[in-house]
């Protein structure tokens, strides 16, 4: 059977964008979500989206590896166009890895099995070498030791950094990163957020939605705020720390600070 | 009068002896024809058990795939499935098929050149116990699936999986793992209704048991023999699902943890 042909776009380079949205609106029902976003992220850049409850920014992140489809406006991902119905997902997934705020772990596997089960199951690599990488990934977010535990068994941080590396496991050239530290103790939030900053700083384009507004400062080449689904203003930590430009800014960091 | 042939075997001499003894005749003991037309009951009541069972649960997995999928006309057929089965009596749907769909069905000549329908007894009663057990699996392995949390699901999405990967590596285990109890309900009640085959001539346990007490005119005896023999398949039935269970267990999983 023929795949579907996907609309052909142009081949991406290093130097244009890795990620453009462009006016993105999405619906659930009547309720608006987005109201119109846009944003370009280059390779390499770790970008922190910030914003009150509700601002739509957990959804921007989920429509750019296709777990909400949007509405209105075009995302692509290596020119890739996601808002496309022929859309392969698959290929568009292996490229964008994506952590959760509850971790989601599989909760019948091990820690080493949920990090090699989708290289194995989805992208039919081989065992040995996956399992290779396994060992590696895990050691790279400081659980040699706990392979065969299962989920159940670990503490969250320790699920959260399980998530990182079977996400890692894929490949990804982009990483989403979805309030990964919000169900987190205040002590684990801190060894979640180190793997994190390691991977952004090995060059890993990383979008992270998060509160932790210290985190943001110090690892975010731009930060993003959004309230009520749109940007409300977008600059380079300092600026957008010290010199807060919106009203609205101004006053979620005045409550959150 | 006791055994009246001679002893050939140590079983044969325990029945003998409990007959000359207690005078309860267990011909299923002391007579060969008896014995072996017993141990072919039991063997055709697991036969029967085994089978539907295989087929109930492929029935369950794929009619429960098939519940959650996105065409409306495939849903609403699985569902019409099963409240056929299941607000239907088991014995009217193995005389429905025996009796009703059987005769619809064009005849074939078997060996003899005799005419013969295209499924025996024995088949039937498989086909309509797979189907009567298949369509209360389903609606166990939905509960299954339905307790897998749709975070689960959207993490294996997010790896890349589609919905039938995840549901074969990710929904399914977990699910059997939630409904095994249920599940084991189930099955038992399957190996238990198997006796319905009795009344399309199907010479499993029950029918063999008959036969010999009409023989024999030990009924009670043979009521009581019955009774037990139920008891140890079942008993080894659980034994299995039980073993299977503990095999699979996860931990922190599953045990009210809940995560």
């Amino acid at each position: 059977m023929a795949a579907p042909q996907a609309t052909s776009a142009p081949a991406w380079t290093p130097d244009q964008p890795i990620i453009r949205v462009k006016d993105v609106h999405k619906s659930f029902g009547s309720f608006q979500v987005l109201k119109g976003m846009s944003m370009d992220v280059k390779k390499g850049e770790a970008i922190c989206i910030i914003g009150p409850s509700g601002s739509g920014k957990s959804t921007l992140i989920r429509c750019m590896n296709a777990l909400v489809d949007i509405t209105e406006g075009s995302i692509t991902v290596e020119n890739q166009e996601v808002n496309d119905p022929n859309l392969d997902k698959l290929k568009l997934r292996r490229k964008v890895g994506m952590v959760f705020q509850q971790y989601n772990l599989f909760p019948h596997k091990t820690a080493l099995q949920n990090v090699m089960m989708a290289p194995i199951n989805v992208l039919k690599q081989d065992k040995k070498e996956v399992e290779e990488r396994a060992h590696a990934l895990l050691k790279k977010v400081r659980l040699t030791g706990k392979e065969n535990n299962y989920p159940g068994e670990l503490s969250g941080g320790q699920q959260q950094r399980v998530a990182i590396a079977r996400s890692l496991a894929m490949r990804p050239d982009i990483m989403l990163f979805d309030e990964v530290t919000a169900a987190l103790d205040p002590e684990t939030v801190k060894e979640v957020l180190v793997t994190i900053r390691e991977l952004a700083e090995e060059g890993m384009t990383c979008l992270l939605v998060t509160h932790e507004m210290k985190f943001a400062r110090d690892v975010a080449d731009h930060i993003y705020f959004t309230d009520k689904g749109v940007i409300v203003e977008h600059a380079p930590p300092e600026e957008f720390f010290d010199n807060p430009k919106d009203e609205r800014t101004r006053t979620f960091l005045g409550q959150i600070l | 009068m006791a055994c009246d042939v001679a002893s050939v075997d140590a079983i044969q001499s325990v029945g003998c002896w409990i007959l000359d003894n207690t005078g309860v005749n267990l011909t299923i003991l002391h007579d060969e024809f008896d014995r072996n037309r017993f141990i072919s009951g039991i063997g055709m009541t697991i036969y029967l058990s085994v089978v539907s069972l295989f087929f109930s649960l492929i029935i369950g997995v794929v009619g429960a795939w098939a519940q959650g999928s996105d065409f409306r006309v495939v849903r609403w057929l699985i569902n019409g499935f099963i409240v056929l089965f299941r607000n239907t009596p088991p014995l009217v749907q193995i005389f429905f098929f025996y009796f009703g769909i059987s005769n619809l069905l064009p005849y074939i000549e078997d060996a003899d050149g005799m005419r013969a329908p295209l499924l025996t007894n024995v088949q039937w009663a498989i086909f309509s116990l797979s189907l009567f057990a298949g369509a209360f699996n389903i609606e166990i392995f939905r509960s299954g699936i339905e307790a897998v949390p749709n975070s689960t699901k959207e993490a294996a999405a997010a790896l890349g999986y589609t919905r039938l990967g995840t549901y074969i590596h990710i929904v399914l285990p977990l699910a059997i793992r939630v409904c095994l109890p249920a599940l084991n309900n189930n099955l038992v009640n399957l190996l238990k209704t198997t006796s319905l085959a009795y009344a399309i001539a199907v010479p499993e346990l029950l029918y063999a048991s008959k036969n010999i007490w009409t023989d024999a005119q030990n009924v009670p005896t043979m009521m009581v023999v019955l009774l037990l023999t139920y008891v140890a398949l079942v008993g080894v039935l659980v034994w299995a699902m039980n073993a299977w269970e503990r095999s699979m267990a996860v931990p922190g999983y599953g045990q009210g943890g809940g995560r």
